[in-house]
């Protein structure tokens, strides 16, 4: 079974065997307001736990996707590339942004489950 | 200092506005719908921006302070109609922009419609330049709202008849439940619009009205995407103090009868920039791709060179692209010259485009 954390920077990661999924969260998305452009990692460069790994504007700012874990990238979502207003609409699962191919599972253990989450999220836009 | 609120601050809160502070006022960047759709709901229909933040300065006097505003404005105000309107700058006298405005020819004197981060210094400055010899009001007891968008015409003579008559850039008086209210034809949107002076106490009935009718409150935050695909300069930005009207592109916004006689503040410098040329200008820059170049964003020629910065830059709803607005060296301004733009240290190509991004055909008027 996959497992689903979240990151402080509003991303959440969902693991299946050695390979991470992850996008930004909808609360993150309904923060931004409208998503007008998005950048992905380049598939098969490495990044490291918390490091940018792409950009995502709203019509107001832009704002940094950080990646919650280490590990090569081996898949990028070019669908929301060509029309990231995907994200607003589906943030938690077609509008993912890049797959991993995770260096060490126990990063996992320092991330947040969903009601950890949820409480962050509700406090810190408070 | 504490935190302005208008009068419609209420209406915003009952729409659901997300608020930001903006020159010493709580207003609303956004109402639920979010930029995009309510940039496009002004496009496509009409939308409601309450700009009562913005200064409306009431200057009272005939012939004599149609003389004095002359040397301050480089308009023709002598000729300029009863109720009609120009928009213009006052200057410092290196030909410095101090603000951008709107001023309208009234029966009782001018109407000047100031930035809301400028208008207080503006008084100061044109008070000084009158030397107190008129009456001057910047009226806070009066709200300002802007109806844009095709259908809002037909939306506003529903509930104030006979504003459909008015022509583009003119004005009048008109009553609202028995209170006067000052309506022109005009906005800064690229839409067919009027703007609305109205006393504070009626502000919010007036436009609960017009929501009723199916137009909709927009936030700030479509008002900027919508001006800048509609290629208007917004002040603090695209326009300072370091920046003259001619450097600016706005020169169409001069009197030519008053450059003949050059005697307004910063004619000077006006006159030299207008036969001399500029070393720098405003140009429209679009982005090829998706990339957003955004305000302070750096601008390179092929060969490398630093030749100007991005003064406003974001994406246009309708366009479906990114649009900006910049000042380059001159030699580079030339519609589709290639350009290079600095973001996240990466150069993405782009190039000088003609403004505005987005057309439409303001309504010239029925006479």
């Amino acid at each position: 079974m996959s497992e689903v954390k979240y990151s402080k920077e509003h991303e959440w990661i969902k693991l299946d065997g050695d390979v991470a999924t992850i996008g930004i969260t909808k609360h993150a998305t309904e923060m931004l307001g409208d998503i007008v452009f998005a950048e992905l990692p380049e598939k098969g460069s490495s990044v490291e736990k918390d490091g940018t790994a792409g950009v995502v504007e709203s019509t107001k700012a832009a704002s940094d996707v950080y990646t919650p874990m280490s590990g090569e990238v081996v898949d990028t979502n070019q669908a929301i590339v060509d029309d990231p207003s995907k994200i607003n609409q589906d943030p938690e699962d077609s509008a993912w942004f890049f797959k991993l191919k995770i260096k060490d599972p126990s990063e996992m253990d320092t991330l947040m489950n969903k009601d950890d989450y949820d409480k962050f999220a509700k406090e810190t836009s408070a | 200092m504490e935190t302005k609120k208008t009068s419609l601050y209420q209406l915003h809160q009952d729409c659901n506005a997300k608020f930001v502070e903006f020159a010493g006022y709580q207003m609303p960047i956004q109402y639920s719908e979010g930029i995009v759709e309510e940039h496009k709901f002004t496009r496509n229909h009409s939308g409601i921006f309450d700009v009562s933040h913005m200064g409306q300065l009431f200057i009272y006097g005939g012939e004599d302070l149609i003389k004095d505003l002359e040397k301050i404005f480089p308009l023709d105000l002598k000729n300029l109609k009863l109720n009609h309107s120009k928009y213009n700058f006052l200057m410092d006298k290196d030909a410095g922009i101090h603000d951008d405005l709107i001023i309208t020819k009234t029966k009782e004197g001018f109407l000047i419609i100031l930035n809301a981060a400028c208008k207080d210094n503006d008084f100061k400055i044109l008070k000084e330049f009158l030397e107190d010899k008129y009456k001057m009001v910047l009226d806070e007891n009066r709200s300002l709202i802007a109806i844009q968008g095709p259908k809002s015409s037909e939306i506003l003579n529903d509930v104030i008849n006979g504003v459909k008559d008015l022509n583009f850039m003119s004005g009048n008086w008109f009553t609202f439940e028995n209170q006067k209210v000052y309506i022109t034809r005009s906005g800064y949107t690229g839409e067919d619009g009027f703007e609305i002076s109205i006393v504070n106490d009626f502000v919010d009935q007036l436009t609960r009205e017009l929501i009723n009718k199916g137009s909709k409150l927009i936030g700030l935050g479509a008002r900027d995407t919508l001006r800048l695909e509609a290629g208007l300069c917004l002040y603090g930005h695209d326009l300072d103090k370091d920046k003259t009207p001619v450097e600016a592109n706005l020169k169409w916004a001069i009197s030519k009868e008053r450059i003949s006689k050059g005697d307004f503040i910063g004619s000077d410098i006006i006159i030299k920039q207008l036969n001399d040329g500029v070393s720098k200008i405003r140009v429209g820059i679009k982005p090829e791709g998706r990339i957003i170049a955004r305000e302070k964003t750096k601008i390179f020629n092929q060969s490398d060179v630093h030749i100007g910065e991005i003064t406003s830059g974001t994406f246009g709803p309708s366009v479906n692209g990114p649009v900006a607005m910049g000042y380059v060296e001159n030699e580079f301004s030339k519609k589709n010259t290639k350009v290079f733009l600095e973001v996240r240290g990466k150069k993405h190509p782009a190039s000088i485009c003609s403004l505005p991004f987005y057309k439409k055909s303001y309504v010239k008027g029925v006479n």
